[in-house]
């Protein structure tokens, strides 16, 4: 019986070895099982694959990737951040406000006035969570409201249509660089740039090492106010460039903008595999967890689906991934386990 | 005679690599107060956590009441009446006395199977009566004394109608007064046929208070006997009567220059007017029982904590640290004694957790060198031998010993003058312990100033050029090599003898 039962987990029959490898990365088994609902959908309406269709999933993606890159240096610190929604509102009203009122302003000084804002309301919650010792949840779900409430103040209730602002303005995301549009620029930028950042830098590697395990880190001399610091002044910065970029792509700035995209951006981290408590995650699995997500939106409707059901599937989707992710990561303490107790 | 209650005989507990337990018995009978003696590492928490369902034996049998026991989980133990009064007392700190003494067996409304609140708070100010505490029910926990925390689970204990109450060390955060209390509550229960398992490293309470002994060392039963029949000499001899084996890999010293002084070292709770002084190649041990404050003073020299009074030179120029930064620039390595909360990151390579404390000087403006930082961990890897699929793996798939390997690479890697080293062989097995005194002896060698706490007295007496002996935060005695012997240092740390400060 003993015997048998060796022989089975040597070799395997052709699904074991198959879901062996599949399971052995997390991103892997997001890719199958994107490829999983992928085939119905193709199946049923071949459109979705159209050249226009991926390339407006890419398009809408870009600004999720944003923000959830933002996120995920919050939560790799094993903090979080909800003020996401609050900051893109606030930058991105802001930067079609000054649109609207100064058309002449090049776009370059509107998305930097979106960026800066957005650095100086991550440095306020950084303030907090570092000096003050607030916890992020307490802090960011505070300042989540104030920012929101400065929306409100700054644009005096009114919101800023498509008209009022600059061809410019509206016009860029759109334009096309070598066959690629300014937005997916952008994001391949901040992706670049940020992976650099978290894998080839001290700073990077402090952030994983406080989210890790701070009081060792603690123990080598990071300075863990810093970081904890750092990690909101990044995110802050990369939701109010994200700001900035989504009154322009959908062309009006409205009070009530991005309200509950944390939700979305927290999703593409986890999905994404960034361990929740902190200390472990990368930008690629971040990407491809809004991805995932971006394409589930868009998904859905093509199938015709109807709306009551769309929210209630995409939920169910997000949860089996996030299953089959703890899923991988209990194997793979199990089978750390075994090796070792052989030892 | 009083009839025999609890009967442990040949109980075993292997860990990887380590007997924790070997073959230890214990008798303990209704209405006596047992002392269970032993330095740290000696089994006493190893046999309590058996006793209390935490652990499984590897061997052994216990008996209660002629029944044998096969305890699955802690409820089980709670249930055969074996309760233990915890050194930390683990209480709900923001629920009432009433909620905590019933956390986990609630009673219920026989009728409705509601939780019956009003009849577990009479009960509640029964039981606190019963101790003649003035107590009330509805008190929350937080707002108790240390103390007064101690009652409530005494009381938690008789409400579970315990008859075995083990009390590890309970009078260690205790004022005078509140220890009369306390013994006035054993002597009670005792009255009642409780038999009481007293755990105390203070003679004069084991003398006061405790009818028999058990004395446990490195894991093994050494004897047991009457209180009234013995002495603190008897005794000591018991816990440290081994032979020292020549495992120890101590070379002849090569002493330079002082580089460290610390004069008067105080922080408040803590320790108090700690001087001692360390020297180029030298291994300095440090010894004491737990609360000694060891690991007090350590933080405070590598500027985790800060001081209240007191002063220390490096090299003779003042030092005052900042933070571990700090500490770290004046060329300090510190490996702390909780290796899996202090030393490692287990979420990060092996490689990245070596070059930690280095990566500012292994960065060009901040962008790290993977080539550098692999012939780094390459290099302090190899030395300390460690045995892992690949310097890229995590951290958490290493074995204990590994572990430590690693973070003693990590501080050799940063050159450290002065080389802090808090029970760095505590929990691994015999082969890794074996190359740590090898290491250390070799870091002597090299000239590096060494601080070596340990809680066995052995690694102690055979590594150490000198031994700075602590007990409740104060120095008690410092040994010169040639001074030293088992006992004189045991009776410093238990605080029995204040030696002539010299060295």
């Amino acid at each position: 019986m003993g015997e048998i039962q060796m022989k089975n987990t040597r070799d395997g029959n052709f699904l074991q070895r198959v879901s062996k490898v599949l399971l052995a990365r997390r991103e892997a088994s997001l890719v199958i099982l994107l490829a999983v609902i992928l085939v119905p959908i193709v199946v049923r309406s071949p459109q979705f694959l159209s050249f226009t269709n991926i390339d407006r999933i890419i398009n809408d993606i870009s600004i999720l990737s944003i923000v959830a890159i933002g996120e995920f240096f919050v939560i790799l610190s094993n903090g979080i951040d909800l003020s996401v929604g609050s900051i893109i509102a606030f930058s991105g009203m802001a930067s079609g406000m000054l649109n609207e009122a100064y058309p002449q302003v090049p776009v370059f000084f509107l998305l930097l006035l979106g960026t800066g804002l957005g650095a100086v309301m991550g440095a306020v919650n950084g303030a907090l969570v570092a000096y003050g010792k607030i916890p992020p949840i307490i802090t960011t779900l505070g300042t989540m409201s104030v920012y929101r409430g400065l929306t409100f103040v700054l644009s005096k209730g009114t919101w800023v249509t498509a008209h009022e602002m600059t061809p410019n303005f509206i016009g860029f995301p759109r334009q096309s660089f070598l066959g690629i549009s300014a937005l997916i620029w952008m994001a391949l930028i901040v992706i670049v740039v940020t992976y650099y950042f978290s894998r080839f830098t001290r700073s990077g590697r402090e952030i994983y090492a406080i989210g890790g395990n701070a009081t060792a880190a603690k123990f080598v001399g990071v300075n863990e106010k810093r970081i904890r610091f750092m990690v909101f002044v990044i995110s802050g910065t990369l939701f109010g460039f994200a700001g900035s970029l989504w009154t322009a792509r959908y062309a009006s700035a409205v009070n009530e903008m991005a309200t509950g995209f944390e939700m979305q951006a927290v999703a593409a981290c986890v999905l994404g595999g960034v361990n929740f408590a902190g200390g472990a995650g990368a930008i690629p699995g971040v990407v491809l967890g809004a991805l995932f997500l971006g394409v589930l939106n868009n998904a859905l409707p093509v199938v015709y689906l109807s709306t009551f059901y769309q929210t209630l599937v995409q939920g169910m989707i997000v949860l089996l991934a996030l299953v089959i992710n703890t899923m991988v990561d209990q194997r793979k303490t199990r089978k750390l386990l075994e090796q070792r107790r052989a030892r | 005679m009083a009839e025999t209650l609890l009967t442990i005989r040949d109980l075993t507990k292997f860990f990887p690599g380590i007997k924790a337990l070997d073959n230890v018995h214990l008798t303990v009978r209704t209405g006596e107060v047992h002392a269970l003696i032993g330095e740290n590492g000696a089994g006493k928490s190893t046999l309590v956590k058996i006793l209390t369902g935490v652990y499984f034996p590897t061997g052994g049998t216990i008996t209660m009441e002629g029944r044998e026991l096969n305890f699955k989980n802690a409820i089980d133990a709670q249930q055969a009446g074996i309760v233990a009064i915890h050194q930390e007392a683990s209480m709900f700190l923001e629920l009432s006395v009433t909620e905590n003494i019933y956390m986990g067996h609630h009673l219920r409304h026989p009728k409705t199977k509601r939780l019956d609140w009003k009849g577990m708070r009479e009960r509640t100010g029964e039981l606190l009566k019963q101790l003649e505490l003035s107590i009330d029910p509805d008190t929350l926990v937080k707002n108790l004394s240390v103390a007064q925390r101690h009652m409530v689970e005494i009381a938690k204990a008789l409400s579970l109608n315990a008859k075995v109450v083990i009390m590890d060390e309970p009078t260690s955060a205790l004022t005078t007064r509140e220890v009369a209390d306390l013994y006035r509550i054993v002597r009670q229960l005792r009255k009642e046929g409780k038999a009481i398992i007293f755990i105390s490293h203070k003679f004069e309470e084991i003398f006061e208070i405790c009818d028999y002994y058990t004395v446990l060392r490195d894991g093994q039963y050494i004897g047991e006997g009457k209180v009234a029949d013995t002495s603190t000499d008897e005794i000591i001899n018991m816990m440290i009567g081994r032979n020292i084996d020549h495992m120890f890999p101590k070379k002849d010293p090569n002493i330079g220059d002082e580089i460290l002084a610390v004069e008067n070292l105080s922080q408040l709770g803590a320790f108090q007017n700690v001087s001692f002084s360390l020297h180029k190649g030298e291994i300095l041990g440090f010894f004491g029982l737990v609360g000694a404050g060891r690991t007090e003073v350590m933080r405070t020299i590598f500027g985790i904590d800060k001081r209240n009074g007191g002063s220390m030179t490096i090299g003779g120029k003042p030092y005052a640290p900042k933070g571990p930064h700090d500490a770290m620039a004046h060329g300090i390595g510190f490996v702390p004694e909780d290796r899996q909360r202090q030393g490692v990151i287990l979420s990060m390579s092996i490689g990245k957790n070596i070059t930690m404390p280095q990566l500012g000087s292994l960065c060009h403006f901040g962008i790290t060198n993977a080539k550098r930082e692999l012939e780094v961990t390459k290099t302090y890897g190899e030395m300390m031998e460690i045995r892992a699929a690949g310097w890229h793996v995590d951290a958490d798939t290493l074995s204990g010993g590994n572990q430590q390997k690693v973070v003693l690479a990590k501080w050799i890697g940063t050159n450290p003058r002065i080389l802090i080293l808090d029970e760095p062989t505590k929990g691994i097995d015999v082969a890794t312990k074996a190359a740590v005194h090898e290491f250390v002896s070799q870091m002597a060698g090299e000239g590096i100033a060494v601080i070596l706490i340990s809680s066995e007295l052995p690694e102690i007496l055979g590594m150490s050029d000198r031994v700075v002996v602590m007990h409740e935060g104060d120095v008690t005695a410092v040994f010169n090599r040639r001074e030293m012997n088992q006992e004189q240092i045991m009776r410093a740390a238990l605080g029995e003898t204040k030696e002539a400060l010299h060295g």
